[in-house]
């Protein structure tokens, strides 16, 4: 069981690193830049005229589709890497377990495709 | 060992600090940077389990698709969330209420848990499905075939969830111009354009 984590400990290692890394920069810019603010330097700086309001403002929901139907394929290939690493050692039934699975999702995506949700108008 | 104990207790209390930050950050922003923190401490732990497909599964699918989903929603949501966080105060007392009786639920769990006869708990998830190098390999030998249905399942989960973002969010806005290629490419010019000859003094 410790032939695995010996094996994630260069990882452990590295990410100790990068955090006392990222640390020491934080705190010396802390200590060491200069830190004289004023209101004006703070402000959210536009070109020619003072900032409308804020920054946040209504995405268009597009961007959300786009990101859940990313996910949806994200899982997709999820499933399909325990499949790919075992694939010698499969039955007929996984196979075409993994194929009837692809069919229903490409289906999504004939779908999708069809719809346009993938296009930008 | 001690690493493996150093370890386990980094990553235990980073997620539970993660946790706490994404409840008290005053940014949501912040807030889901402080998620992303516990999702990946989670993945340490996970590791630390010898549970290593599902700790890298936490980071693609955790905190590469669903942190990105919780920024839109962020950045989408117009919401005043400064005044949201000043009413925080005011719903404490409920929060930690519901916060006492779950932990008092997961304690009452934890009493009584047996295992029936016959059944021995592993220690570790590769020691399941008897074979198979690591434990992708031993979750692929056993999760197409034995678990056959839950798997097409959460194909048809997925596929649900596909036509539902589609359904709700799609909006095909009519007066925007957009470009048919296909009805480009097919245009033929004796079709588009006809000749006529016309004679002086007559119309067509």
């Amino acid at each position: 069981m410790d032939d695995l984590l010996r094996e994630y400990l260069p990882i452990l290692v590295f990410l100790g690193i990068a955090t006392g890394l990222g640390l020491v920069l934080i705190l010396a810019a802390l200590i060491v830049a200069p830190n004289d603010a004023d209101p004006e330097k703070l402000s959210a700086y536009e070109c020619g005229f003072n900032a409308f309001d804020d920054a946040r403002m209504k995405f268009d929901v597009r961007f959300y589709l786009v990101s859940i139907l990313f996910i949806i394929f994200d899982l997709e290939i999820a499933f399909l890497f325990p499949w790919a690493v075992a694939f010698g050692d499969l039955s007929d039934v996984a196979f075409w377990s993994m194929m009837a699975f692809l069919a229903v999702l490409t289906a999504g995506f004939a779908y999708e495709w069809k719809k346009g949700a993938m296009d930008w108008e | 060992m001690s690493a493996q104990i150093f370890a386990f207790y980094l990553f235990a209390v980073s997620c539970v600090a993660g946790g706490l930050f994404t409840v008290i950050a005053r940014n949501p922003v912040h807030s889901v940077l402080w998620l992303i923190l516990s999702f990946l401490s989670a993945a340490g732990l996970f590791v630390l389990l010898g549970a290593e497909f599902v700790a890298m599964l936490l980071i693609i699918v955790y905190v590469g698709a669903v942190a990105v989903l919780f920024l839109f929603v962020v950045m989408m949501l117009d919401v005043d969330f400064a005044e949201l966080k000043a009413e925080m105060a005011r719903y404490l007392p409920l929060a930690l209420l519901i916060g006492v009786v779950i932990l008092m639920q997961l304690a009452m769990a934890f009493g009584v848990w047996e295992t029936a006869e016959g059944v021995t708990l592993a220690d570790r998830p590769d020691a399941i499905a008897g074979g198979g190098d690591h434990n992708t390999d031993a979750l692929g030998r056993i999760l197409y075939d034995k678990y056959f249905l839950l798997f097409q399942l959460s194909g048809l989960i997925l596929l649900v969830a596909m036509v539902g973002a589609i359904v709700l969010t799609l909006r095909h806005r009519d007066y925007v111009k957009r470009q048919d290629v296909l009805a480009q490419m097919y245009r033929d010019p004796a079709e588009a354009m006809e000749l006529k000859d016309i004679k002086p003094g007559q119309g067509l």
